[in-house]
């Protein structure tokens, strides 16, 4: 019986080869991701920066003709914001509290696989049935108006298993032994769950909410069917037509002219820039709130 | 401040799982009892049954009679989030609060059940700190938070926090086994001080620290793999470590097994 006695040797000109191979390979996935990334920001950046001013960003569209250059998205603008906060109003709730019952209630119980269940089911609806159903159930069917309202419930039922999907991942995160130290202190489960496991979860919870935010966001086709058009401003998100940023640019696009095509890249830049500011806003919170900076 | 503790047929159950079966013990009143045996044979599962930690665990449940004074602390109209007040844990890995600084984690135990004025918590989170051997090390950076302690320094920091609620009995589940022989020493120290006010039981895989610490022991051990674990006796400390009765404890403590 024979042992090959090891022996510490050079590494072999063919793991060096491999080695660089699927170096470069990984890098080359990297900048084929990345292209389109900066194709897209440069297009919307290059072609939307000319109407960019004061002017695109306090006016709307009232009393605009069909080829006069001028107006801006303001009546949009106001239209998204108000209608994604109402969207987030009404599903980071009830989405957070899923997420609680999934994770700390559900103790594997039938009632949590069906939500489990429907929430997948959820997130594979199309946004423009989303759309639909706001439009059959309450514009059609009870008789309310379009408004914005219409149109932020359109979009909670496209955020809600987002919002569910990414509390309950980050809630799984939290680690058992710190429930359990709150437990043995003779903190109630709720109180638990409130001071020691949300708190925990915060930071991640914050991203997962911002990204179904940034989702919701650029949606168009639910509000096509629920928010209408106008071209005027309408503060009231509860009653009348409202106007959403991606409808603005949706109407623009499709007009024959250039002033039009113009304020639609504006408009998508537009779109981006309230996006990139929500998501500096959100890490400016998670910052504040992180242990780390108290270190 | 410090009870005894009275159990009688106590059997734990992790779903159809039996893991611990018709142990009866007494544990003293500002002592410390120490729990011995080798690995998965109940030892923190039954130490987990006293301050009704273990049915926090899906599945889990108890069978017996544990009292506390008198009290059963299983009994119909028992809330366990009392229980846990009045019978402290400490775990084995250290584990305070990530999101809170040190002066908070100590403090969570008050904050979460009672409203105290800032003075008064100022009062217990040093007398606790101090009772946990740690203010010195931390009272210029109470806000900074717990996690950026050493282990040593975190595991009495949730020493302090468990003290902090003042409660009658404290569990122990294996404190020392992630720290180095330093901390080690500074957290048997502090169990030695802490034995003249609390009711103290402490499960340990190390057998040098049971003789050190304890005055009384419990050895537990299994027939074989699968089967519940039992008590096979509990004595003074002296004696065990002397002359145990059974067999099985002597081949134990000798490192002939386990």
């Amino acid at each position: 019986m024979s042992a090959v006695t090891p022996e510490i040797q050079r590494i072999s000109g063919m793991r060096r080869f491999k080695d660089k191979g699927v170096q470069f390979l990984v890098y080359l996935a990297f900048a084929i991701a990345v292209v389109p990334l900066v194709s897209v920001l440069w297009l919307v950046v290059s072609n939307g920066l000319a109407r960019f001013d004061m002017e695109f960003l306090t006016h709307s569209m009232r009393n605009i003709g069909a080829r006069d250059a001028g107006g801006g998205a303001y009546h949009a603008i106001i239209g998204t914001l108000e209608q994604v906060a109402l969207a987030s109003l009404i599903s980071v709730p009830i989405g957070l509290f899923t997420a609680i019952y999934l994770v700390e209630y559900g103790n594997n119980g039938r009632l949590k696989r069906y939500i489990s269940f429907f929430v997948d089911i959820m997130t594979g609806v199309p946004s423009v049935v989303s759309g639909l159903f706001v439009l059959a159930f309450w514009i059609l069917i009870l008789g309310m108006p379009f408004s914005g309202w219409a149109g932020a419930m359109a979009l909670s039922i496209l955020m809600l298993p987002t919002v569910v999907r990414a509390a309950e991942e980050m809630l799984l995160l939290v680690p058992n032994d710190l429930r359990e130290a709150s437990y043995a202190l003779g903190v109630p489960k709720w109180r638990t769950i409130a001071k020691v496991v949300l708190p925990t979860a915060f930071t991640g919870i914050v991203t997962g909410v911002m990204l179904a935010v940034a989702r919701v966001a650029g949606e168009t086709a639910p509000l096509l069917l629920t928010v209408f058009f106008t071209d005027s401003i309408n503060n009231d998100p509860f009653n009348g037509p409202q106007m959403g940023l991606p409808l603005y640019v949706f109407d623009q696009a499709a007009r024959p002219n250039d002033t039009a095509i113009d304020r639609a890249w504006a408009g998508a830049l537009t779109l981006i820039v309230i996006i990139m500011l929500l998501n500096l806003a959100a890490r400016l919170i998670t910052y504040w709130r992180s242990p780390a900076r108290k270190r | 401040m410090a009870k005894q503790i009275e159990v009688t047929d106590v059997d734990a159950y992790y779903g159809s799982h039996k893991a611990i079966e018709g142990i009866n013990m007494t544990i003293d009143a500002r002592a410390v009892t120490a729990f011995i045996g080798p690995s998965g044979c109940g030892k923190s599962t039954f130490l987990r049954t006293l301050n009704r930690m273990h049915e926090v665990i899906p599945g889990a449940r108890v069978e017996g009679k544990i009292r506390m004074e008198e009290q059963d602390l299983y009994g119909s109209d028992v809330d366990p989030v009392s229980v846990r007040r009045t019978i402290g844990m400490v775990f084995q890995r250290p584990n305070p609060f990530p999101t809170m600084s040190i002066y908070d984690n100590v403090a969570a135990g008050l904050r979460l059940n009672h409203r105290y004025s800032k003075s008064e918590l100022d009062g217990i989170v040093e007398d606790s700190l101090k009772g946990a051997n740690l203010w010195n090390e931390v009272k210029d950076r109470l806000p900074r938070p717990g996690a950026g302690l050493s282990g040593g320094q975190q595991q009495r920091l949730c020493i302090a926090r468990a003290i902090a609620v003042k409660p009658q009995v404290l569990l122990m589940d294996e404190p020392c086994s992630a720290l180095d022989p330093i901390s080690t020493l500074a957290i048997e120290d502090l169990i030695s001080k802490l034995k003249q006010e609390f009711t103290i039981v402490i499960v340990t895989h190390n057998m040098q620290q049971a003789a050190r610490v304890s005055d009384k022991t419990a050895f537990f051990n299994l027939a074989a793999q699968g089967q519940p674990g039992k008590l096979i006796e509990m004595d003074e400390t002296t004696k065990i470590f002397t002359s145990p009765t059974q067999k099985a404890t002597e081949d134990y403590i000798t490192g002939r097994f386990g």
